[in-house]
Parts: C-alpha cells; sequence; structure tokens
C-alpha cells in the first residue's frame, strides 16, 4: 500500500543520520507495517548503513518484534507473578480454547493475535489482559469470553 | 476555581483498567445534565488499587471526599446526593474528614515522599505540579548551590538507589562528575522489568515532573547536557504522559538551553524499550540505546567513567530521582531522620498477590514486613493462611511466615535470601505452590538470559528441567543437592545481576520450604494443590446438588451429569484446570 510506503520512506529518512536509531526504526516500522517483513529489514539495513545481520540480530533480540503478519487485535496475557499466583494459567486456557488457538498463535479469521508477556504494571488486579492498549484487570475465565465479545 | 465543585477521577493504568474512562464519562455527562457548576479532573494512581475506581469530590470549600469502588451505574446518584443536595454517601467513602473508614488504617502509616503528588494533582498539567512546589527544588539548586553542594546533600541525605542494588545515590553521583571528559549523560532507568513491581510506573503515570525535576537536579550535579528517560514499551500512558510533561518543561524554559536564566542546559529525550528484561542492567541499557542488542558487558569501566557512546553516564531509577527534589526542598536530615541506621527515607512497595488491599504503598524504612502486609495491606484476601511474601521478583526469594518481623532494610531483608529489590512484594497464601514459584521464577530468568555466559544460558536451563520434572511428579530425591550445586554455579560465573541472582527464588524457597519439594518427589502430592498433574479432581456425591454449574464451566466437557442428580468427572477427559472447583457452590469437588 502507498500510505505504508510513505510513512516508511518518512521514518527512514528522519533517522537516518540519527546515532542509535536502529530500535526506533524497527519499532515505527513495526507499526506501520503490523510486523518486520524481509524486504523492509533489507531496507532497514540498507538505508542506515548497517549489516542485514545486524538488523536481525538486534531484532530478534526483543520480544517486541515480530516476523508474521498479526491478527487485527492483539491480546497479551499477564503471566507476571502476581497474574501467576491469581491464576493466569487458566485465563490463558480459556482464552486459547476459546479462539482455539495456541498462546502467540492468530486465529483463523485473523481477528486475534494472542500473546503472553511478563507483566503489565496492573499486579494490584491481577489477573490481567491487554487487548491493544485497553487493559483488563480482576479477571475471570468467563469475563475475558464477554470482552473477546466486544471486538 | 474556589467556589467550584471538583470531581477528580484516579486515571491512572489501575484507574483506567477498572473502567475509570467510563466513569469519567458518566461523570461528565451527569454534571452537564444536571447543569452543574463543577469541574471535571484527572489524576494518578492513589495508590488504594484494591478500590478503583476512585473518585475525589472536592466541595467548593476545599472539603475532599473520596469514593471507592465507583461505577457508572453509581454516578447519578453521587452527583444527585453529593453535589446536588450536599449529602456524602457514607457508605462508599473511603476517606474523608471527620468519617472513619477501614481504609484509614491503609494510609495511617505511610510516608509519601516519592507519592508526594500522585492522586492529588493532574499528571498532564505542569502548574498543578508547580502549585505543589514543583521545580522550586530546580530553582534553589541553580540558584544557590553548586554541583558539589547538592553532591554532598544527596550523600548526607543517606538515599540509596531504588532500582534494586541499594548502591548510595550521592556517591554514584561524585563519581560521575568526577570524570573530566564530555559530553555526560544522565540515564533515567523506567525499565521496571520485575514481574509484580508497578512502582516506577505509577510514579511516571501520576507525577511525571518530579521525575523531570530529579534528572535535572542530577544532570547539573555532574554536569550532564544530554538526558535519556528508558521506558518500556508496556507502558503506553506513560509514555504519553511524560511526552506531554517534556513539551510543558521546554514551553516554560525549565529544559533546554540556558534553563530558567542559568547557564545551565539540558535536553531530554525518550527511548521506548523493546521488551528484554535484562535491559535494566545498566550497561545492558547503554547497549540498547546505542540501537543494539542488550547485552550487559563486564564492569569495569563503570558507566560513571565510560558509558553511552563512550562517554561518562550516570543511571538512576524512577524512584531514586522522585526522591531528589524533596530532599533538596525539606534537606538531607529530613530525610535521613527516617529510617534505620543503613536504609534511610521511605520505600514504595507494589503489594499484589494474595492481599486483600492491594496497591501502592510507601513507609519509612524499618517497618516490618508483618505491618505493612497486615496492618496496611489488610492481611490475606479470604482470611486465608499467610504462607509467603516474595521480594525482589526474579532476583529475590520468598520470605516465610516466621520471618514476619523482619524490617524494611537492605541488609536485614538480604539476610533472609530475598532482596530489596525494586520494591514488589507478592504476598502467597497455602493455595500457592513454592515448588511451581519457583519453577516460574526460573522459566523467566531462563527466557530472559541474555545468552552470553554459559551457565547462565544453560545452567538456568537444566535448573528449569529440573523443576519441571519435580512439578510433573517426577523428580528425584538427588534433584534437590543438583539443584544447590547448579546454583551455586550459576550465581559465581555469571556476568550480571541476571545470573548472579538468579537462582535466589529456588535457594528460599529450598531454605525455607524444602518440605514442599519433598512431598512433590517422595509422595508425589502437592501440599497446595497447584501442580495439575499431581490432582485429581471427583465429586463428592453426597454433597452433589446437581446443579450441573460445572459441566457449563468444564472446557473439555469432562464434568457430567443429569440436573439433580450428582455428576461425574471423565478422568480421562479433564484437563485438571479446576474451574469446577472454582464454581460449585457446594464445595461439591474434591481435589486429592
Ligand atoms: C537483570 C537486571 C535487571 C534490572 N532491571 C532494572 C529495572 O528494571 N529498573 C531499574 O531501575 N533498575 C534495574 N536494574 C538495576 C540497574 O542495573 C541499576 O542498578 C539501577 O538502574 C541504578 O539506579 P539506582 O542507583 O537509582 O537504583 C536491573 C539490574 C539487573 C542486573
Ligand atoms: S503480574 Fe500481571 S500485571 Fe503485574
Amino acid at each position: 500500500m502507498p500510505d505504508k510506503e510513505q510513512a516508511l520512506e518518512t521514518v527512514l529518512t528522519e533517522y537516518q543520520k540519527e546515532k542509535g536509531s536502529l530500535i526506533p526504526v524497527l519499532q515505527q516500522a513495526q507499526a506501520i507495517q503490523g510486523y518486520l517483513s524481509k524486504p523492509v529489514m533489507s531496507r532497514i539495513a540498507e538505508r542506515l548503513g548497517i549489516y542485514e545481520s545486524d538488523v536481525y540480530g538486534v531484532a530478534t533480540f526483543y520480544t517486541q518484534f515480530r516476523f508474521t503478519p498479526l491478527g487485527k487485535n492483539i491480546v497479551k496475557v499477564c503471566h507476571g507473578t502476581a497474574c501467576h499466583v491469581n491464576g493466569a494459567e487458566g485465563i490463558s486456557d480459556s482464552l486459547c480454547r476459546h479462539l482455539k488457538v495456541k498462546e502467540g498463535e492468530t486465529t483463523e479469521d485473523g481477528k486475534f493475535t494472542t500473546e503472553r508477556v511478563a507483566c503489565l504494571g496492573c499486579c494490584s488486579l491481577a489477573p490481567v489482559v491487554m487487548i491493544n492498549e485497553e487493559t483488563y484487570g480482576r479477571l475471570t475465565s468467563d469475563k475475558v469470553k464477554k470482552i473477546l465479545d466486544r471486538y | 476555581m474556589e467556589n467550584k465543585w471538583r470531581v477528580v477521577v484516579g486515571l491512572g493504568s489501575c484507574g483506567v483498567a477498572s473502567d475509570g474512562r467510563g466513569v469519567y464519562k458518566a461523570l461528565e455527562e451527569g454534571i452537564a445534565q444536571r447543569k452543574l457548576s463543577a469541574e471535571m479532573e484527572e489524576t494518578g494512581c492513589l495508590g488504594m488499587c484494591y478500590n478503583e475506581v476512585l473518585v475525589d469530590v472536592i466541595d467548593p470549600q476545599g472539603r475532599r471526599t473520596l469514593y471507592k469502588e465507583v461505577t457508572p451505574e453509581k454516578t447519578d446518584r453521587l452527583l444527585d446526593e453529593h453535589l446536588l443536595e450536599g449529602k456524602p454517601i457514607t457508605e462508599w467513602i473511603a476517606r474523608a474528614e471527620g468519617v472513619v473508614t477501614d481504609d484509614d488504617a491503609f494510609l495511617k502509616d505511610q510516608k509519601r515522599i516519592v507519592l508526594r503528588n500522585c492522586g492529588l494533582i493532574s499528571p498532564e498539567s505542569i502548574e498543578e505540579y508547580q502549585a505543589r512546589d514543583g521545580y522550586q527544588a530546580l530553582k534553589r539548586v541553580l540558584k544557590e548551590m553548586t554541583p558539589a553542594q547538592v553532591i554532598s546533600e544527596v550523600l548526607d541525605s543517606g538515599l540509596r538507589g531504588r532500582g534494586g542494588a541499594g548502591f548510595p545515590t550521592g556517591l554514584k553521583w561524585r563519581l560521575a562528575a568526577q570524570s573530566d571528559t564530555k559530553p555526560k549523560y544522565f540515564i533515567c532507568n523506567a525499565d521496571e522489568g520485575d514481574p509484580g513491581a508497578f512502582m516506577d510506573r505509577s510514579v511516571l503515570e501520576g507525577d511525571p515532573h518530579s521525575v523531570i525535576e530529579g534528572m535535572l537536579i542530577g544532570a547539573y550535579a555532574i554536569g550532564a547536557g544530554v538526558g535519556y528517560i528508558y521506558v518500556r514499551a508496556e507502558y503506553p500512558l506513560a509514555v504519553a504522559r511524560l511526552k506531554i510533561a517534556i513539551k510543558q518543561a521546554k514551553d516554560q524554559g525549565i529544559l533546554g538551553q540556558n534553563i530558567l536564566g542559568s547557564n545551565f542546559s539540558f535536553d531530554l529525550k525518550i527511548k521506548e524499550g523493546a521488551g528484554a528484561f535484562v535491559c535494566g542492567e545498566e550497561t545492558a541499557l547503554i547497549a540498547s540505546i546505542e540501537g543494539k542488542r542488550g547485552m550487559p558487558r563486564l564492569r569495569p569501566p563503570f558507566p560513571a567513567v565510560s558509558g553511552l557512546w563512550g562517554k561518562p553516564t550516570n543511571i538512576n531509577n524512577v524512584e531514586t530521582l522522585a526522591n531528589i527534589p524533596w530532599i533538596i526542598l525539606n534537606g538531607a536530615g529530613a530525610f535521613a531522620s527516617l529510617g534505620t541506621e543503613k536504609s534511610k527515607g521511605s520505600k514504595v512497595f507494589a503489594l499484589a498477590g494474595k492481599i486483600k488491599r492491594g496497591g501502592l504503598v510507601e513507609v519509612p524504612m524499618g517497618l516490618s514486613l508483618r505491618e505493612i502486609i497486615f496492618d496496611i495491606g489488610g492481611g490475606i484476601k479470604e482470611d486465608r493462611e499467610f504462607k509467603a511474601v516474595q521480594l525482589g521478583g526474579p532476583s529475590g526469594g520468598c520470605i516465610p511466615a516466621y520471618l514476619l518481623d523482619t524490617p524494611i532494610d537492605y541488609e536485614a531483608i538480604t539476610a533472609t535470601g530475598a532482596i530489596m529489590g525494586s520494591g514488589g512484594m507478592v504476598v502467597m497464601d497455602e493455595t500457592t505452590c513454592m515448588v511451581d514459584i519457583a519453577r516460574f521464577f526460573l522459566n523467566f530468568t531462563q527466557a530472559e538470559s541474555c545468552g552470553k555466559c554459559t551457565f547462565c544460558r544453560l545452567g538456568t536451563k537444566r535448573m528449569l528441567e529440573i523443576l519441571e520434572r519435580i512439578c510433573q511428579g517426577e523428580g528425584r530425591i538427588e534433584d534437590l543437592k543438583l539443584l544447590e550445586e547448579l546454583s551455586e554455579s550459576v550465581k559465581t560465573t555469571s556476568l550480571c545481576g541476571l545470573g548472579q541472582t538468579a537462582p535466589n527464588p529456588v535457594l528460599t524457597t529450598l531454605r525455607y520450604f524444602r518440605e514442599e519439594y519433598e512431598a512433590h518427589i517422595i509422595e508425589k502430592r502437592c501440599p497446595a494443590r497447584s501442580c495439575r498433574p499431581l490432582l485429581t479432581f471427583t465429586v463428592i456425591e453426597e454433597l452433589c446438588t446437581g446443579c450441573g454449574l460445572c459441566a457449563k464451566v468444564c472446557p473439555v466437557e469432562a464434568a457430567k451429569g443429569k440436573k439433580k442428580e450428582p455428576y461425574s468427572i471423565d478422568q480421562t477427559l479433564c484437563t485438571k484446570c479446576g474451574q469446577c472447583l472454582a464454581k460449585c457452590k457446594f464445595e461439591a469437588i474434591r481435589v486429592e
């Protein structure tokens, strides 16, 4: 899509001369495209003047980056200590069964991608799930299903 | 503003997650409908997360009434009775002058320095920060103090870094100030990687200017001209509020060239982390800002000598920095008068887990764990038995009930085998399995190890495998010795704090809860009834009323039966998820 192409071009031009810009560039490229595709990573390497292997090395090191297309909505299930103690495993279980996916996968209709994360910083409301940028606390299995229906 | 009502909604991430925005909207509409002369405002987290959504009603005379557990449905009654008729709704009050509530106990023993503004000001208004002495400390520093005087003040206060290691902040600043190389950098570590800790998030969301002011004072003290705030990508609200705060400070000449007319200049940028726990370690954090993989490196040279781009760099935690303006304004003595001999001031704790009143508390150092968990936190949910409290996250450990009188003090906590860490306090009851907790943390550190050190990479993996085996009922008694040996090796041969502390959760649980390990290995039994492979769920026929709820919630259709007759669980289908147990109203499900 030309819009995305344009947006990526703007990012690359803006950061081309700045030191240490690889991570913000990857972050913004992912925000534009939803994930990091091979051609995009090659292009980033070329424009920032670094080896492609370095781009891959950095991108694979951080959990934020993804290399496959995403579902429309991202469901992050917190598995931090507080959530673990308060039954996060059960939340994950029923969520995955409900959506018929494994953790980390995208539903067949492309509507949801599930993810396991380390702590959403809302521990006092554990267990917690974040859908896109919206956080939901004090969950139970039934509540999760109801919330998913809103998307 | 004096003769107007003000209605303030707590919109920290905990408030938002409890539908605070819905409450805000309902109040806004209700006020418009009733044509009330009242102003709506938002604020950060007050710390009483267990009472969300919190709404503070301030009447024209300035009297505050804090309401708890407000929902959009409750807002009509609140507006009608309190704002229209002038009658506060007593049973919904969390805190108000002249009203005695259960929640008074939550705040009574607290001493708010870091959290002095959280929940009281709008985090998006620099004016409200200034109205509460904001940027006065910076003014004083720039006008009246030399960098050396600032450093002495911080040194005298006894402030120790709140990011985990507890290194004296003044000393760190002195080291960075001594380097002659220019430029110098000042970094705020807002990575907050410890699962179960959320104080940095709340400070950034509730009072971002206090962190910026702390950075400015530190940068002036060490002679840094450029600063970075390295903040987790999972904290979008904190990032948004920081951006607003930075812009406001720039507009007022508080950031940028010749700050407040002095010859001190400081430029501040935000760097968003990309999700790697190890990036909280300072040398890894620096590598990450430089655009590389966040791998720690050997120290020395310390960042104070050679840090970002090889230049002198100082790194401090969010909470450490938020203390600074208070220390400058109130004096090192006021800070040092709080706490114990070697741990001064106050400390913020994130209370979570099986606790009644979960939230943020800030207490003077020296209070005991018991006072925090029972007096302030209200004790254990559902009045169950207290088993342990986990302190210090993956680098820390579990402290058992008989050590509840341990005071909050760096050295005293370390003596238990746990660490103070960043202040995450996860409370556990009899339903938490300690072997599972050790497995949980090892799973975390194993996944987050950057892989540079062999023992950290492989040693933690071996340890995890052993713990998994024990949780599945396939452990051997020799495993315990092996775990201890591996712990020792991983500790001594790892380069950074991640590996050096990774075995702590295993070592403390082995020390205090060895019998639980033995029950798993010898009796193939999980005393907390938490390790699924060791459990069997059955229906107690005499107690079953045949209501069918278990069948309704069972995700795999293992619970079967006819209405009004005892149900049964098909063991070949049961995945031991425990949902039937949680749902059954007649205690008719047995777990063994
Ligand atoms: C694996 C690892 C993770 C860490 N994570 C954090 C963190 O998330 N936030 C933090 O402030 N410090 C963290 N630290 C400690 C920092 O390296 C550093 O000591 C601290 O930011 C210094 O600030 P302070 O002196 O103000 O505490 C971590 C250390 C290690 C070894
Ligand atoms: S443990 Fe889940 S939000 Fe912190």
